[in-house]
């Protein structure tokens, strides 16, 4: 599939991921750098009024990069902005799904959503996708 | 409360895209593309390098800037974005600084908020902007009260 040849309205392939662990935000803490406690520690959670630790706001903004990465020979992320709405929590299930919703020539403009189990959002993003071959 | 340092702007502080820290985070992430580290499979890409994942830069050093003080704790990241005029190579140098862009605070049902927005930049060795992202950090009142009384 091109993303190219996608119409307003059309959908990428949903993400499902499986329910985060403590060792996905122990992960994320190490490779970014991100040592806020109360995504990792329960105490230092619980500390902060919160019922439990909860994921990086940026993991979750992180995992949306993959439903665009298949198509990086086609274009590029020029844009990417998140609101993160919603707390997520260990054993939180996150499907994440990426709209069409404008186009031109050669932007494609993607409306993302983080959603939860419960039907609660996570996370809002628009993604804005330049593509290579209407820019030559 | 932002007030004085609003506008300042840290020193830029040199950063080199690390091939081993972009395979960390894109498996961090749940992003292990091919594209992002394995080195045949970038020289073949349109790119002819690997690149790193869009929110990477996350895990650059912007630099400090003086006198803006933040508590370590009870902070609420509300807000984040990213701005590309291309994608970043593994390899490459970027120059990172930290402007203070914005402070405003809004009633809410808890009291009011403060929002402060975080401008960081990302330059190449001749100067010129590779991408920059925003960070919208917001402040509850208890958080602000803790900072007055330190």
């Amino acid at each position: 599939m091109k993303l190219g040849d996608l119409k307003v309205g059309d959908v990428l392939p949903p993400l499902r991921w499986p329910p985060v662990s403590r060792l996905d935000l122990i992960k994320y803490a190490g490779a970014s750098g991100d040592y806020n406690p109360i995504h990792t520690i329960d105490e230092a959670a619980e500390q902060a009024g919160l019922p439990g630790v909860i994921a990086h706001g940026m993991l979750t903004m992180g995992r949306m990069g993959k439903l665009f990465s298949p198509y990086f020979e086609e274009g590029f992320i020029s844009s990417f902005s998140t609101r993160f709405t919603g707390m997520v929590f260990l054993n939180d299930e996150i499907t994440m799904t990426a709209k069409l919703v404008a186009k031109t020539d050669d932007v494609l403009t993607f409306q993302v959503e983080a959603v939860k189990q419960t039907g609660d959002t996570a996370a809002r993003a628009t993604v804005v996708f330049k593509l290579y071959d209407a820019m030559d | 409360m932002f007030e004085a340092v609003i506008g300042k702007r840290s020193k830029k502080i040199l950063n080199i895209v690390e091939r081993g820290a972009v395979k960390k985070f894109a498996e961090a992430v749940g992003d292990p593309h091919p594209l992002y580290f394995n080195i045949e499979f970038g020289k073949k890409s349109r790119y002819a390098a690997n690149i790193t994942p869009p929110t990477f830069p996350q895990v650059f050093d912007y630099g400090t800037v003086e006198g803006l003080r933040l508590p370590e704790a009870g902070l609420i990241h509300g807000e984040q974005s990213f701005v590309y005029r291309r994608p970043l190579r593994v390899g490459e140098a970027v120059y990172g600084y930290t402007v203070v862009e914005s402070y405003v605070e809004k009633p809410a049902r808890s009291g009011k908020l403060g929002f402060l927005t975080l401008k960081r930049v990302g330059e190449d060795a001749q100067g010129e902007e590779v991408f920059h992202s925003r960070s919208v950090i917001i402040l509850t009142e208890a958080v602000r009260r803790g900072m007055a009384d330190a």
